[in-house]
């Protein structure tokens, strides 16, 4: 699987929605993604990449694109 | 200032007067801000003799008695607009406060708060053991003060594991082997201060006497809530720290102050043991005879001010907690800011706190 694959399961899987929903999700944009999803999606992005994100990335992780830049400017994962 | 920029200060670094200026210039933008928006609000001001444009220094504010948010639904967005509700504790047949969140105001209350905290933690993530049972995050759309404090926590958590199962029991093999795993790191315990004692240090100290012994020295503890149950049980603060410490070598071990009604702002105890008010809050020590403000060492009401809240006109309350400002500025542990203590509730106020409504249901 690619890294972007791997990424997209991630949401696919955490919120039960379609790859085509998946990629244009925001924070709190659906019921599934609040606080509570989010620490969820959190650790399972986390798992799956075998990193630790730093607080203010957990803050600014705030959609599906958000995310992915924020991966791999900070964590250098290609996508 | 925008509230981004005031994030990027660091929050115990304002001496007074620059302090002043920040916090008032914010503190004027809310309350036109809420005197626009909520119409409750707006009759209420409109009702005292106050002008806005007048004001000097956020002392000068009005402020709204916190069990208003009990009585009124008071919000300054439309429904739409609301992603979260938040509730306070409330013993049983206690009405509740009712806290309409939208996206900033709840981003800028978990932002807030981890600068706070990271003062203290350091700004790393931690293994990290929830004092609490797993059920209490479970209602996701009306979130209880437990589960929402459990929840702005759980960033600083790496990994994460709750200590109690749904009885409160503690799931002492669990946190054995949690423990076990992340040896030699720093371990972030968070709890509510009743449950830490009951749930908690008192297991510690039956499974010492059978021999199974936790070694927490490398631990840290934040907790909050209130101590009304404990203080009932006489159990200082000091010796809650001393007791913990001989149970499980835990050393490192902070209190916190802080109300649904102004999640994100809350006010951390120093090294020193003093409760400390942030750039982005303040507390205002009041004389229950005539609201005018208190001397240094002098009891009195506790009134709170916070930069935060944009979706409902909570940046301005009048707690029922009594407390004493320590001082200014000049605290040991070097942060700036004014310091004080909490003496509790006062008389006849309603039992609040998630410590103290759940440590309640033990006097039944």
């Amino acid at each position: 699987m690619t890294n972007y694959e791997k990424y997209l399961n991630v949401f696919v899987e955490s919120f039960s929605v379609s790859a085509d929903d998946a990629v244009n999700l925001e924070y709190q944009g659906i019921p599934e993604w609040d606080s509570v999803g989010h620490m969820g999606l959190v650790a399972a992005v986390e798992d799956t990449f075998d990193i630790m994100l730093d607080t203010d990335d957990i803050i600014d992780f705030s959609s599906f694109v958000k995310g992915k830049e924020i991966l791999s400017k900070n964590y250098n994962i290609e996508f | 200032m925008s509230y981004e920029a005031l994030l990027e200060i660091p929050p115990y670094s304002l001496e007074k007067e620059e302090k002043k200026k920040i916090l008032t210039e914010r503190l004027v933008e809310l309350t036109k801000l809420h005197k626009e928006k909520c119409p409750e609000y707006r009759a209420i001001l409109n009702s005292v003799d106050f002008d806005i444009d007048a004001v000097e220094d956020y002392e000068q504010l009005p402020f709204l008695p916190v069990r208003l948010f009990k009585e009124l639904e008071l919000k300054s967005i439309e429904k739409e607009g609301v992603v979260k509700t938040m509730t306070s504790s409330g013993t049983s047949g206690q009405s509740v406060s009712k806290i309409y969140l939208d996206r900033v105001t709840s981003s800028n209350q978990q932002k807030t708060m981890v600068k706070i905290v990271s003062d203290y933690t350091g700004t790393g993530r931690m293994p990290m053991v929830i004092l609490d049972c797993p059920s209490v995050v479970k209602n996701r759309l009306m979130f209880s003060a437990r589960g929402a404090g459990i929840l702005g926590f759980s960033i600083f958590g790496s990994k994460k594991i709750y200590a109690f199962n749904d009885d409160m029991q503690l799931d002492t093999d669990g946190i054995k082997e949690f423990c076990e795993a992340y040896r030699g790191e720093k371990i972030l315990l968070f709890g509510f201060t009743f449950m830490v004692w009951q749930h908690f240090y008192k297991e510690l100290v039956r499974l010492k006497e059978k021999g199974i012994i936790f070694d927490l020295s490398n631990a840290i503890l934040i907790h909050g809530g209130g101590w009304k149950k404990l203080v009932n049980e006489a159990v200082s603060q000091e010796e809650f720290k001393q007791r913990l410490k001989d149970v499980c070598g835990l050393d490192s071990i902070h209190d916190y102050y802080g109300m649904v009604e102004q999640t994100g702002c809350i006010y951390m105890q120093c090294e020193c043991g003093h409760l400390h008010a942030s750039i982005f809050s303040d507390v205002i020590i009041r004389k229950p005879e005539d609201f005018s403000i208190c001397n240094k060492g002098e009891k009195g009401i506790i009134q709170v001010v916070s930069a935060i809240p944009e979706s409902y006109p909570g940046h301005s309350l009048l707690t029922e907690d009594e407390g004493e400002l320590l001082g200014e500025d000049d605290c040991p542990c070097g942060r700036k800011g004014k310091y004080f203590r909490i003496y509790g509730r006062l008389k006849n106020a309603e039992i609040r706190g998630c410590s103290d409504t759940y440590a309640a249901k033990f006097n039944e």
